[in-house]
């Protein structure tokens, strides 16, 4: 309709799929993070890495390469699950900063700015809402997670022949796993605090206080109590717990700490850390049931 | 003749919240284009809306949206357009991008949805700022952008709550007007909640009275109007129930509004068989002294505070 016919019409066209209307909240979430030119510069950042591993995978894998850069060896030698672990467990860390600087504009402001009845007010549930958000931190920590993970894997197993594929196919599905598992945890960590604090700084503070203050009180407990179950406020030591399981990296730990470890308290189990990253998550979601409801005050 | 499904139907509806019952046993049917809903602050003009919204779970009865229960929230929301009290808003998002945004939300494609939101934005009158960041726009324009968000996808039924809240005289004309405009469209229900009786006389067919969470009067303006029933207002001294009474007992519906030392104000409505003679008659004989007298029609603030005085919990408080 021209502009200058303005009169009220009512609207007679199709409706999009109800199923993926999530995606609408998502879409308009990521468009608004990345006009930060800042973020793109850090999401540009926090690929670097992986081209620093791209070139060791291709030096490993190419003896030529080795040649000229003078390192000794004839035979290529194989990437190790190790490599690939310690790779994830970077890229974590630059998720979880990723997390701290996105993660509390997600939510908060629509809280501020009473947006949430309009949100409810359309065909949209609170869970559809929280997927949308929720869509917008794995979309962005999938960008330097598994995605570039799993990118490294292949170029391996392209660069490494036959044989190597088939026998480490494990490593692709613990890249994937181990990075799906932290980032659904940091994801929902990050909506919980959005929604739990206003301010943005505070709410990245508090991240970080989950994390370090959590590791501090999980390392406190066992030294002091001799106990390691103190660990399951510690949520990088689970992490790093169910990535070891992932990819099947047994502890490496010379004996000397082996036997300090004994009188300290041991490793949780796997199923305990598990468990404590299922528990961290049930109290976001917990948290965000009771935060995010449209909440109106009767006049 | 097939029957017409009413827009709003509520039968027995009750809400309970924090402990404290907001809605008690509401029942009313609603077909008519446009719904005011009045009463005092805390009357539950804003839970009633919300329990039509689905927010808030009945604890007891039933809300039905054109002949659908409420509990089916997802599929009547698509027919619905929704204007917040409070501020409701992103902040750093333009205006058409918000309103765009919401209209996706509502179904609307992409494409559609933009070009009803410039639509939208031109005919609420904020044609000229809508690339301007919501946050930099006064209160008056936060509301009419609110109107634009819940007109933009074309809803059956629109649900506004205090749409003149905040607004300057010239801005308040205006959103009345718009809100006419979009009842005399023809194809869309408004459903007003206010506390301001001009805004619902202005722009309403039916009126739902709410007091302390009862339905307190519910009655058809149009009629009313139509009835042009004669009123009259007596300053009296003097009078009493004994009088009112009497009144009463002559036909005619009465309202007693006590000013203090013996001082009242007493609304009759006089049916065509009732003379004035009458009521000087009456007032001699309950010694009554007829200080002032008014000849009034009937208006939606007398509805109003009958209802107000009138209700007991048990029923409206006027008939319909």
């Amino acid at each position: 309709m021209t502009v200058y016919k303005r009169s009220y019409r009512p609207y007679e066209g199709l409706l999009t799929s109800e199923r993926w209307r999530f995606l609408v909240v998502a879409r308009y979430g990521l468009q608004e993070v990345l006009e930060s030119r800042l973020l793109v510069a850090f999401l540009v950042i926090c690929c670097l890495p992986f081209l620093v591993e791209a070139g060791v995978v291709y030096v490993a894998n190419t003896p030529s390469a080795r040649v000229l850069l003078g390192i000794d060896g004839d035979a290529p030698s194989p990437m190790r699950r190790e490599f690939f672990m310690g790779a994830l467990s970077f890229q974590g860390m630059l998720a979880f900063l990723l997390t701290a600087w996105v993660g509390p504009v997600l939510v908060s402001p629509d809280l501020v700015n009473g947006a949430l009845p309009l949100y409810l007010s359309r065909p949209l549930s609170r869970a559809e809402y929280v997927l949308g958000k929720a869509s917008v931190l794995a979309v962005l920590l999938s960008a330097v997670t598994w995605v570039p993970g799993l990118l490294i894997f292949s170029l391996q197993a392209g660069l490494a022949g036959e044989g190597w594929l088939g026998a480490n196919i494990r490593v692709a599905w613990a890249v994937f796993a181990g990075a799906g598992t932290w980032i659904a945890v940091l994801t929902l960590l990050g909506l919980a605090l959005s929604a739990w604090i206003k301010w943005r700084l505070v709410a990245s503070a508090a991240l970080f206080a989950v994390f370090f203050g959590g590791t501090a009180f999980g390392e406190m407990w066992r030294e002091v109590l001799r106990d390691p179950w103190g660990r399951l406020a510690n949520l990088t030591y689970l992490i790093g717990l169910v990535w070891k399981d992932l990819f099947a990296i047994a502890s490496t730990r010379p004996m000397a700490r082996e036997m300090l470890d004994d009188r300290r308290g041991a490793d949780l189990p796997v199923w305990a850390a598990w468990m404590g990253l299922a528990v961290a998550c049930g109290l976001c979601l917990l948290v965000l049931n009771r935060r995010l409801q449209a909440r109106e005050v009767a006049s | 003749m097939p029957a017409v499904t009413p827009v709003i139907e509520l039968d027995g509806l009750s809400v309970r919240l924090g402990g404290r019952e907001v809605l008690k046993d509401l029942s009313a049917s609603v077909s008519g284009r446009a719904l005011g809903l009045l009463g005092p602050n805390g009357a539950g003009k804003s839970t009633l809306i919300n329990a039509l919204l689905g927010f808030h779970v009945a604890s007891a009865g039933s809300a039905r949206l054109f002949g659908a229960d409420v509990k089916q929230a997802k599929a009547l929301r698509r027919l619905v357009g929704y204007m917040p009290e409070n501020d409701a808003f992103i902040s750093h998002m333009s205006g058409v991008r918000y309103v765009r945004y919401m209209a996706e939300l509502a179904g609307l494609p992409a494409e559609q949805a933009l070009e009803r939101a410039h639509e939208a934005f031109f005919y609420v009158g904020l044609g000229e700022a809508r690339y301007r960041k919501l946050g930099t726009y006064s209160l008056g324009m936060k509301q009419l952008a609110k109107l634009a968000q819940a007109i933009a996808h074309g809803p059956r039924l629109l649900l506004l709550d205090e749409p003149t809240n905040g607004l300057d005289p010239p801005a308040r004309l205006r959103m009345i007007r718009l809100i006419r405009e979009i009842r005399d469209a023809g194809r869309i229900h408004i459903v007003i909640s206010s506390h301001l009786l001009r805004d619902v006389e202005e722009c309403c067919e039916e009126v739902l009275i709410l007091k302390d969470g009862r339905i307190a009067a519910h009655c058809d303006l149009e009629e009313e109007r139509r009835a042009n029933r004669k009123f009259v207002e007596l300053e009296t001294l003097g009078a009493g129930t004994a009088f009112t009474g009497a009144v009463t007992g002559l036909g005619c519906e009465c309202a007693f509004y006590p000013n203090g030392a013996g001082l009242a104000r007493v609304k009759v409505v006089l049916p065509e068989t009732v003379g004035m003679r009458e009521l000087f008659r009456l007032a001699a004989e309950h010694e009554v002294q007829i200080r002032r007298m008014n000849y009034r029609r009937d208006s939606l603030e007398d509805i109003f505070l009958a209802a107000m005085k009138d209700v007991t919990g048990d029923a409206p408080g006027r008939p319909r």
